[in-house]
């Protein structure tokens, strides 16, 4: 299931609506990685409030995508992380290292202004 | 795919990254209707997918058993005829991967598990964990 991805201003908006199978979530990171250049994006934020499990690939795959857009010029915060999920994710060892994550999607886009102006 | 979570038991056919959804997705439900805790039915769902993961990516296909054992645990049982493991070992520490994985993928589940049991052979895979409720 392919995930939406909206433009707001400088931002692309990811929102996730349902459970991701890996090569949804591969296709997603590469959606993103290209279209940052495309859209003249300064900031990323990629809503996982409705995804259902993050394991060891799906954390890998949110760590490379992150890593590749800052390569890319822009910077990514993941927002929604679910309690259960959190949850989940530091039983089974698995961290977002030192991906920025916020609440919500209006405390990243907080989040991704307040960097734009420190810049 | 088979089974009815009311049953408390769930046999499915692992071939493609779908099946891995539907499976971590009927777990949660079959963990939940054992009287889980939301959080414990999340880890579940998380140990499902890894070990279902594992199957699509180094065997090609095998088969999931999930189900409510006569001490009321919670068992996964991921079965496959792959190629099997080469270095069991190495491949329970965290952080070693043959894929470029991340290499957290079984030593997480046998981390959350009471219980975990890996056989690997020439002639395939079958892991085995079980949760109890808390």
């Amino acid at each position: 299931m392919a995930v939406p991805i909206l433009k707001q201003g400088d931002v692309l908006i990811a929102s996730i609506q349902s459970a991701l199978t890996d090569v949804d979530l591969v296709a997603l990171r590469d959606a993103l990685v290209e279209r940052v250049a495309s859209h003249r994006t300064r900031g990323v934020i990629v809503d996982v409030t409705s995804l259902d499990v993050v394991d060891s690939f799906a954390s890998r795959t949110l760590r490379d995508l992150a890593h590749m857009i800052r390569l890319r010029g822009a910077r990514t915060v993941i927002v929604g992380i679910q309690p259960d999920v959190a949850f989940a994710m530091v039983q089974l060892g698995l961290t977002l290292e030192d991906i920025p994550t916020a609440l919500d999607l209006e405390e990243g886009l907080a989040f991704l202004s307040a960097g734009r102006h420190a810049r | 795919m088979r089974g009815d979570e009311n049953n408390f038991r769930i046999s499915a056919a692992i071939t493609c990254a779908e099946d891995v959804v539907v499976a971590r997705q009927r777990g949660r439900t079959l963990a939940r209707a054992m009287g889980f805790s939301a959080s414990d039915a999340t880890l579940v769902a998380a140990a499902i997918s890894e070990l279902a993961r594992n199957i699509v990516k180094y065997a090609g296909r095998g088969e999931l058993l999930i189900g409510k054992d006569d001490d009321g645990m919670l068992f996964v049982v991921a079965r496959d005829q792959g190629p099997g493991i080469a270095d069991l070992e190495s491949a329970m520490q965290p952080g070693y991967s043959t894929s470029g994985g991340l290499g957290m993928g079984l030593p997480g589940v046998k981390r959350i598990a009471d219980s975990f049991e890996i056989v690997s052979n020439s002639r395939g895979t079958t892991v085995t964990m079980r949760k109890r409720k808390r």
